[in-house]
């Protein structure tokens, strides 16, 4: 009888080929599992949810009752929608590149000053930690008509007829980029760090070359801040997409029911709808009159125009940067 | 089609996202019905909307009907708004009884069940709906499911400044709409440069109280059809009442109404404008009265029923009011339908929170009661409450959107930003009727 030359008794304790090639293949997996049971549990679930119940009658009680295409065929003859879509697009031309200008701006600013440069970053950053509806607040009042501090000041100036700001259909939307524009400290902080991780030599060897300070700021600067500026731009579309809190505390309180209790969508866009945003709408829809399947439609499209646009953005900005 | 394994993990991923969206939909549930005379016991959650004095009325007459029924604890909790409750009771986790501030929720919480049927509670105990007001009685049921009781009721009348009544020489309150806006002119106060400093009456869609809801009364205008459908644009008592109500925006002119009301104080502060003098007559409901006597102690005032087009209608206005319920949800049917009883059935304690909160009283028995505060002005409430002219909002299966449609259109409508008033209408139906469609 001859004994084997190697090993031990028993079968051989190495893996097969097949077995290690699904458990290298498995690993990365295992590894971003979590983040993988995130995103289905709190993102893919919802959206799912969101497109099935737009094809349903739904008021959270019942059972959903499948309607087929009804409330998307309602979608092009609401007439609140278009009204306000429009005034959310409005705010989205107008507020988002006006955020990020006056950041860019003060960022600017603030990165030339040589003497108590963190006092200054402070003060500019502070009103960012205002919560959205105490600093809407504050704003109607300080705008208030007649006996707001800004208006009597502008009376004094010898301005006879001061806006009426949250007031005035024509005005109440830029009074909502002024408070918005007053808040910039979040993104000048994101603006100051982006401006401070552009290389010095850069701008030494276009000095060098004969650039002014306007050419090195369009081929220097704005080049290597344009991820951040692209990532300000897509968070401010997506931000301002979803505005809601201040144009329904704004409006409410410039109509004088500032605690009307029960029906606080009364003054939803007050005034005139000049403040009715579509994400308003969805609200009113949704948890007013609840008509679940029809907001969700609204949530639907609202996903998908955040998407494209964000999608456009990226390419824009890669072409840009090319 | 779906041939890639990516396209097949996908497709897999929608189908177990929408069985899982379907099987964590609610479905329905009956409540048992216990013998007739067995006692309530166990715990009872109340959810209410209510805060400050108000909250400490409830608190009060909750003692009360645990002094009544020693059985049964109830926890109370204040604050709480209609679309809260409808959310915890769609995930089941709702109070047992909710008190709602608002009639508009009544079609949507019957007939989505989320607050159970009272009828067989009603029928067993034997209780005679009689006892409230026909006008109580169709804003808390819908399409034959009475799912609510009517708590407290809230009336709205004309408020006049008796001051400025005075030093114009004006014997009383306008009765006719003609009469309100002849006084609305002689009362009004301008500055040379025609800006307003006191308007007589703000006739502006909008402003504080002013919704179409309360001035519909005034020329006796419809709501919805009996199929749920909007009456809005066939009534033609809707344009009867929008043309005066413009006629008066134009004699003072939008613009210069607009930078007056911009200026005025919140309405549920002490900058309230009747409270300060800043307009002569002004449509409230019957709480003003307190705001008022804490507030502007200073203010002589008098209440009226609204002035209306046809006289015949004079004495009526618009009532609603708080609605009670036993939410789907319950886990103590019995004891939760006994709180309801309590407070919206037993005389005593109706009177005690009519006093306490000052809200008119729902039920007939405690109208007459000698223990209900009555004064001059609430009586004139208590009056427009018991009046036939008087009307309500109907129950809807989309809440108040046809209130909030008209509004919005009116609002368009009395700035000239929009002139088809009949076309407006008509589109204001449409989008009303749309809506009801969806929401079955």
């Amino acid at each position: 009888m001859s004994l084997p030359l190697t090993g031990g008794a028993g079968p051989s304790r190495t893996p097969s080929p097949r077995l290690t090639r699904l458990r290298r293949r498995l690993t990365p997996y295992t590894f971003v599992a979590p983040t993988l049971v995130g995103l289905a549990l709190f993102l893919v679930y919802p959206l799912v949810s969101a497109v099935y119940f737009s094809f349903t009658r739904f008021n959270l009680i019942q059972a959903p009752e499948w309607v087929g295409l009804d409330n998307w065929r309602f979608l092009f003859e609401d007439d609140n929608v278009v009204r306000a879509a429009k005034n959310t697009l409005w705010l989205v031309l107008v507020m988002v590149p006006a955020r990020m200008l006056g950041a860019l701006l003060t960022a600017l600013l603030l990165n030339q000053v040589k003497r108590a440069r963190g006092v200054y970053r402070t003060l500019f950053y502070l009103p960012a930690l205002a919560p959205p509806v105490a600093a809407t607040l504050a704003f109607v009042l300080l705008l208030k008509p007649g006996t707001g501090p800004v208006n009597t000041a502008l009376s004094a100036l010898g301005v006879d007829d001061p806006p009426l700001w949250f007031n005035d259909p024509a005005w109440a939307k830029p009074s909502l980029v002024v408070l918005a524009m007053w808040g910039i400290g979040d993104l000048m902080m994101i603006f100051i760090a982006a401006l401070l991780d552009v290389p010095a030599e850069l701008h030494e060897a276009a000095s060098l070359d004969g650039a002014g300070s306007w050419q090195r700021f369009r081929y220097v600067t704005l080049p290597s801040i344009s991820p951040v500026l692209a990532f300000a731009a897509i968070t401010g579309i997506i931000g301002t997409l979803q505005y809601f809190t201040q144009a329904a505390v704004a409006a409410s309180v410039a109509s004088g029911q500032v605690t009307g209790g029960g029906g606080i969508s009364d003054t939803f866009g007050y005034p005139e709808g000049s403040t009715f945003t579509y994400p308003l709408w969805l609200y009113v829809v949704g948890f007013r009159y609840h008509v679940l399947g029809y907001a969700n439609v609204l949530a639907v499209v609202l996903f998908v125009v955040s998407m494209t646009a964000t999608v456009l953005l990226l390419r824009r900005f890669k072409e840009f940067t090319r | 089609m779906f041939t890639t394994h990516k396209s097949r993990l996908l497709l897999a991923t929608l189908a177990a996202g929408l069985l899982a969206t379907a099987a964590c939909t609610p479905g329905e549930q009956a409540a048992p019905l216990a013998s007739p005379g067995v006692e309530a016991s166990g715990e009872v959650e109340l959810w209410h909307f209510f805060t400050d004095r108000e909250a400490d009325a409830i608190a009060e007459i909750v003692k009360d009907f645990e002094a009544k029924h020693p059985k049964v604890k109830v926890t109370v909790k204040g604050g709480q708004d209609d679309t809260k409750m409808l959310q915890a009771i769609g995930a089941g986790q709702g109070p047992d009884v909710g008190l709602s501030y608002s009639t508009d929720i009544v079609g949507k919480f019957c007939s989505s069940g989320a607050w159970t049927d009272l009828t067989p509670y009603l029928q067993r105990d034997g209780i005679d709906l009689k006892r409230y007001p026909e006008v109580i009685r169709s804003y808390t049921e819908f399409r034959g499911k009475r799912c609510a009781m009517p708590f407290l009721a809230d009336v709205y009348g004309l408020y006049y400044n008796k001051a400025i009544f005075a030093e114009a020489g004006v014997a009383g309150p306008p009765k006719t709409l003609a009469e309100l806006t002849e006084l609305a002119k002689k009362l009004t106060v301008r500055k040379p440069d025609g800006t307003i400093e006191r308007a007589g009456f703000l006739p502006s869609f909008g402003f504080y109280e002013n919704s179409p809801s309360h001035l519909a009364p005034m020329v006796g205008a419809s709501w919805l059809n009996t199929d749920g459908t909007s009456a809005i644009g066939s009534d033609p008592k809707w344009q009867e009442l929008v043309r005066w109500q413009k006629d008066l925006v134009d004699w003072y002119g939008y613009d210069k109404l607009e930078k007056f009301r911009a200026g005025l104080g919140d309405e549920w502060s002490a900058d309230n404008a009747f409270h300060k003098g800043k307009v002569a007559m002004n449509i409230d409901g019957e709480w003003r009265m307190a705001f008022l006597r804490d507030q502007a102690k200073d203010v002589r005032f008098g209440v009226a029923p609204l002035p209306v087009a046809d006289p015949a209608r004079y004495g009526g206005g618009y009532v609603t009011g708080n609605v009670i319920g036993v939410s789907r949800t319950a886990k103590n049917n019995e004891a939760a339908w006994a709180l309801v009883r309590f407070l919206t059935t037993e005389t005593a304690a109706i009177v005690k929170l009519s006093n306490g909160i000052r809200n008119v009283p729902s039920t007939t028995d405690a109208l007459t009661s000698k223990d209900l505060v009555v004064d001059p002005e609430f009586q004139v409430f208590l009056d427009i409450f018991a009046h036939p002219a008087t009307v309500t909002t109907p129950p809807s299966a989309v809440g108040a959107a046809y209130q909030e449609e008209l509004s919005g259109f009116l609002q368009s409508y009395q700035s000239g930003t929009v002139t088809d008033l009949a076309g407006g209408l008509k589109k204001v139906d449409q989008q009303i009727d749309n809506l009801v469609k969806l929401a079955g």
